[in-house]
C-alpha cells in the first residue's frame, strides 16, 4: 500500500564555488512518514534542507509538492508552501510566554490590538491537541529545551505544515525527552504531517523511521525501508564501502608496544551532555583508534582527557599518578598534545604566520614571562617544515594562504615542538589530498616507535587498520566496545559500531 | 629600473606606510597654507611652535592609544571609559593633594601618594572593565559604557561636585615643563609610555598571545592560552595608562574638572588604532601604527585651529578628514585601485598593439 506523495525532489544538483555540494539528488517523502536523511559530514544532508527551505537556491532539479511545482526563494516562501524546520537551536523568543511564541507574528486581533484572552485559549487548545503538557501563559524560558522544541514544533503544526523538517533534535535531549518528542511525533504522523528527520543516532532512527534515505559526498546512495535495511548495511552505505567488498587490511606496524607500562588511564571518565563515563587505557608506544559515526563522541571522549572538556565524573591517571585536568595547558604539561577535529576553527591562527604557529603552543607552555628568541623561533619553524616538507613561500608567510594539508602539517609540527609523550589526533587527515594522508599515517606509526603513544580518530576505517593496534567503538555518546588483535577486520568494526541487532549478511 | 621598482613596492607594503603617508599628507597640507607651520623657535627657554604643540598636545592620546590597541586586538572591540578613566584618575589625584579643600597653595598630602592612588584607581577600573568582558563575556563596548556614563559621575563624587585647584609649581610640571628644559614634559611621559610598551612585548610573549587569541579564541585555549586572562590583562593595562593620561591632563590645567578631563578622547584613542592600520576586530597589531595615528589625529586638530576654524565646529572638518583617511587605508579602496591599475595597463598594451 503506497500511500500519498506529498513533496518530492527530482534531480537536484546544487555547486559552491569548486565543490559540488549536491549532484542529482532524488528525495521523496511520503504522507504520514518519518523519513531519516543520513550521511557522514560533509554528505549534503545540511545542503538538501536548506535547497528544499529555500535558504540556498538550487541549480538545477525539480521540487514537487502535492503534485505542483514549486521554488522557494526564502524560508518564508517554504513556510507558505507548508514545509516548516525545528532547529537543533530553538529559535523562539526565550522571554515571551508560550503562548505568544506560538503566535508570534499572527497573533489574534481584535480592533486592532492583540486579543490575548483568544490567543491563550487557542495556545491551550493547541497544545492540548499535541499532549505537549505546558501552561500558555509560562515563560518560555522557563521550560526544558524538550518542551520548548516541542514548542517549536506546534507551532509549525498550527502553520498548517505538510512537511515538517526536524534538523538533529535530539542532541541536545537526555532519555526521557526524546521519548515525549517521539510521542508528538508519532501524533503528527497520524495527523499526515510527513517528517524528514536528521540525526546522527542510529537508535533513534531504527526507533521512529519509516524510510531512510542515504547521501554521501552530495550524491544519493540509496533509498530503503527501514525494516528491511540491518544495521550494517547502512554503515557501510554511510561510510561508502559495500559489504563484500570489505578487504581484509592489516597494520603495517609490527611490535613496539610496551603494554607493560600504561600511560593513560580513564576510569569511570565522563562530561555531561557530551560523553558517559567510560575506562580507556593506552600503553606506551600504541597507536589507539576511535571509531564511530560522526557525533558518536570520539572527539568527546578526547577532550574530557585532554581537559577542553572538564570531566564531571570518574579519574584519570597519567604515568601511574591519578591526575586532574581542569585546562588543556594542564594536559599540555602532563605531555599531551591535541590536533582538534576542526582545523580552521580550532586549530590554525589563522592571521598568524607559519612561525608563530609553530611556536605557540611551546610558548604558551613556557609561559608569558620566558619569550623565545626569534632565532629559537626561526630555527624550530625551519625544523618542522623541513622535517614535515611544508609547503609554504616562507616560514613567516600567514598559515590561512597554505592549503588544507600543509596548514594539517603545521599544527602537527607545532604540537611535536612541545615533545609531547600522548599525541592525540583528532581526523588528522580529513579533507587532505591522498600523498599528504599516507604522509601523515607513516608519520603516526614513526613516532608510536620513537615510544610515542597516539589516539588517532578518523572516519577512514582503512586508515585506522592500517595505523591502529587497539580500536576503540563508540556509538552514541558510549564507548560500546574494544577490538584488538585479530578482530580488527572491517566487519567486525562495522558491527560493533552498528550495535543492536546482529548482522543479516 | 626593474630592480628600483621592487624596493617602492617593499615600501608601500609596510604595515606603516600608509599611516605615515596620512600623517605627512596632513602636515604638507599645513605647511602650504599655514604660514611657518614649520617653524620651531625658543621664547623664555621653551620651545614654540606648531610641531611643538602636535607632540606636546598628542601625548595624552598617544598614551590612551597604547592601551586601546591591546584592548582592540585582544577582544575585538574597544574601551570607550578611557575619557572617563581619565576624569577619575584626575579627581583622585588632585583630592588627596587637596585634603578636600577647592583650592590650595600647597600639597595637603604627597605628590607620590597622590599619583599611586590616582593610578590604582585608574588600574580598578581597567580590572571592572576587564572583568565584564573578560569573565562575563559582555561585549566590550557595552561594558565599558557603563563606566563611560558613570565614570564622570564618580569624578563628581570623589571632588565633592567642585572643581579642585591645585595651584603649586611642582604639580604643573608633568603638564608643563621641568626646569629649564624646553621640551614639555607630556612629550617625556609619552616617550616612556610608548618605550615601556614595546619594551613588555618585547621581553615578554604578551604580544602573540594577544594576537593569538584576539584571532581565534577556540584554538588560543586548546593550545593552553588563557583567554579570560589575557583579555583581562589587556583592559587593566587600557585603566592604568588612562590614569597615566588622567595625570597629565589634570597638571595642564592644575585642576581636577571631572566634566572636561579626557572629554571626547576615547573616540581619539579609537581613531588612532583606525588610522595606524589596525583591525578594529581584533587580531595582529601595529602599535607604533596606532602611535602614528594619534598624531596624525593632533596634527589634524592643530592645523584645523591653525585655519581658524572654531572649536565647536571642529569635529565635522575632522570626521571629513578622517573619512577620507579610513577609505584610503581601506582593502575595499585598494582592490578598486588595483582593478583601476590593470585596466589602464590592459588599455595601454591594446594601444601599443594598434601601433
Amino acid at each position: 500500500m503506497e500511500s500519498k506523495v506529498v513533496l518530492s525532489m527530482k534531480d537536484i544538483s546544487k555547486t559552491f564555488p569548486g565543490v559540488k555540494a549536491l549532484s542529482h539528488v532524488d528525495f521523496m517523502l511520503r504522507e504520514g512518514e518519518v523519513h531519516a536523511l543520513m550521511g557522514e559530514n560533509g554528505a549534503g544532508k545540511s545542503t538538501l534542507i536548506k535547497v528544499l527551505t529555500g535558504v540556498y537556491e538550487f541549480d538545477s532539479g525539480e521540487v514537487t509538492m502535492s503534485g505542483k511545482s514549486i521554488v522557494n526563494h526564502s524560508p518564508q516562501d517554504a513556510q507558505e508552501n507548508g514545509i516548516s524546520t525545528v532547529y537543533q537551536e530553538v529559535n523562539l523568543c526565550p522571554n515571551l510566554t508560550v503562548a505568544e511564541n506560538l503566535f508570534i507574528g499572527r497573533e489574534p486581533r481584535r480592533f486592532g490590538m492583540i486579543d490575548w484572552k483568544t490567543m491563550n485559549k487557542k495556545a491551550a487548545e493547541l497544545l492540548k491537541s499535541l499532549n505537549i503538557e505546558v501552561e500558555p501563559t509560562g515563560m518560555l524560558e522557563e521550560c526544558s529545551i524538550a518542551i520548548q522544541q516541542m514548542i517549536a514544533i506546534a507551532r509549525a503544526v498550527d502553520m498548517e505544515c505538510k512537511v515538517l523538517i526536524l534538523d538533529e533534535p535530539t542532541s541536545s535531549l537526555d532519555d526521557e525527552e526524546v521519548k515525549k518528542l517521539f510521542g508528538l511525533m508519532r501524533r503528527l504522523k497520524d495527523k499526515g504531517v510527513g517528517i524528514i528527520f536528521v540525526t546522527h543516532f542510529l537508535e533513534q532512527v531504527y526507533e521512529i523511521c519509516d524510510r531512510i534515505t542515504v547521501l554521501r559526498n552530495g550524491e544519493l546512495v540509496g533509498e530503503y525501508e527501514t525494516e528491511s535495511l540491518p544495521r550494517v548495511m547502512l554503515v557501510a552505505k554511510m561510510m561508502g564501502k559495500d559489504f563484500d567488498d570489505l578487504a581484509d587490511i592489516k597494520s603495517e606496524r609490527t611490535g613496539g608496544i610496551d603494554a607493560k607500562e600504561t600511560l593513560i588511564e580513564a576510569k569511570g571518565l565522563g562530561h555531561q551532555g557530551t560523553i558517559r563515563p567510560f575506562d580507556i587505557a593506552i600503553h606506551k608506544g600504541e597507536v589507539v583508534g576511535l571509531a564511530g559515526l560522526l557525533g558518536s563522541g570520539r572527539s568527546e571522549l578526547v577532550r574530557t582527557i585532554y581537559g577542553a572538556d572538564k570531566p564531571d565524573c570518574g579519574t584519570l591517571k597519567v604515568k601511574g599518578q591519578e591526575v586532574k585536568i581542569g585546562t588543556p595547558l594542564e594536559a599540555m604539561k602532563l605531555g599531551m598534545a591535541y590536533l582538534p577535529e576542526d582545523r580552521k576553527k580550532e586549530g590554525i591562527i589563522a592571521d598568524l604566520s607559519v612561525r608563530e604557529n609553530i611556536i605557540i603552543a611551546l610558548q604558551a607552555k613556557r609561559g608569558m614571562l620566558k619569550p623565545m628568541s626569534r632565532k629559537e623561533m626561526e630555527e624550530a619553524a625551519d625544523k618542522y617544515i623541513d622535517m614535515l616538507q611544508i609547503k609554504t613561500a616562507s616560514r613567516e608567510t600567514p598559515i590561512k594562504s597554505l592549503s588544507g594539508g600543509n596548514q594539517q602539517k603545521v599544527i602537527i609540527g607545532r604540537w611535536l615542538l612541545t615533545n609531547p609523550d600522548f599525541l592525540i589526533l583528532d581526523e588528522p587527515t580529513r579533507g587532505i589530498d591522498i600523498g599528504t594522508k599516507t604522509e601523515i599515517q607513516k608519520l603516526v606509526l614513526k613516532l608510536a616507535d620513537e615510544g610515542k603513544s597516539i589516539v588517532f580518530i578518523s572516519s577512514e576505517v582503512e586508515e585506522m587498520l592500517r595505523t591502529c593496534s587497539t580500536l576503540h567503538i563508540l556509538r552514541d555518546g558510549k564507548k560500546v566496545g574494544e577490538i584488538t588483535g585479530d578482530e580488527l577486520k572491517q566487519e567486525k568494526i562495522m558491527e560493533t559500531i552498528a550495535g543492536g541487532e546482529e548482522s543479516h549478511g | 629600473m626593474a630592480k628600483t621598482g621592487f624596493d617602492i613596492r617593499k615600501i608601500t607594503g609596510n604595515r606603516l606606510f600608509m599611516p605615515l603617508v596620512c600623517l605627512a599628507a596632513v602636515l604638507i597640507v599645513g605647511g602650504i597654507f599655514v604660514p611657518d607651520f614649520f617653524a620651531v623657535s625658543i621664547n623664555n627657554n621653551v620651545l614654540y611652535g606648531y610641531p611643538v604643540d602636535i607632540v606636546n598636545r598628542a601625548s595624552e592620546v598617544v598614551i590612551l592609544a597604547i592601551g586601546m590597541t591591546l584592548v582592540t586586538a585582544a577582544s575585538g572591540g574597544q574601551d570607550i571609559s578611557v575619557g572617563a578613566v581619565m576624569a577619575v584618575a584626575a579627581a583622585v589625584c588632585c583630592q588627596i593633594l587637596s585634603g578636600g579643600e577647592t583650592s590650595v597653595n600647597e600639597f595637603a598630602n604627597p605628590l607620590a601618594l597622590a599619583i599611586i592612588a590616582a593610578l590604582i584607581a585608574a588600574t580598578l577600573c581597567g580590572a571592572f572593565n576587564g572583568f565584564l568582558v573578560a569573565k562575563l563575556n559582555i561585549q566590550p563596548m557595552v561594558a565599558t559604557l557603563i563606566l563611560f556614563t558613570a565614570g564622570r559621575g564618580i569624578a563628581q563624587l570623589v571632588t565633592k561636585g567642585q572643581i579642585t585647584y591645585i595651584r603649586v609649581e611642582s604639580y604643573k610640571v608633568m603638564g608643563g615643563f621641568i626646569g629649564k628644559c624646553p621640551v614639555p614634559t607630556p612629550v617625556f611621559f609619552a616617550i616612556a609610555a610608548v618605550a615601556l610598551a614595546f619594551l613588555v612585548l618585547k621581553k615578554t610573549a604578551l604580544g602573540l598571545y594577544i594576537e593569538s587569541v584576539g584571532i581565534n579564541g577556540a584554538a588560543s585555549r586548546l593550545i593552553g592560552l588563557n583567554s579570560t586572562m589575557i583579555k583581562f590583562l589587556t583592559y587593566v593595562i587600557c585603566g592604568l595608562l588612562a590614569g597615566v593620561a588622567g595625570i597629565v591632563a589634570s597638571s595642564r590645567i592644575y585642576s581636577a574638572d571631572a566634566n572636561n578631563i579626557g572629554l571626547n578622547l576615547e573616540m581619539d584613542a579609537i581613531l588612532a588604532v583606525a588610522l595606524g592600520g589596525n583591525a578594529l576586530g581584533g587580531g595582529k597589531f601595529s602599535l607604533m601604527g596606532s602611535v602614528i595615528g594619534a598624531y596624525t589625529i593632533q596634527a589634524l586638530t592643530t592645523t584645523l585651529y591653525a585655519f581658524r576654524v572654531s572649536s565647536d565646529r571642529l569635529p565635522v572638518y575632522k570626521a571629513i578628514v578622517v573619512i577620507v583617511i579610513v577609505i584610503i587605508q581601506s582593502p575595499a579602496f585598494h582592490r578598486f585601485m588595483a582593478e583601476q591599475k590593470a585596466k589602464r595597463a590592459a588599455k595601454n598594451q591594446v594601444a601599443e598593439g594598434g601601433n
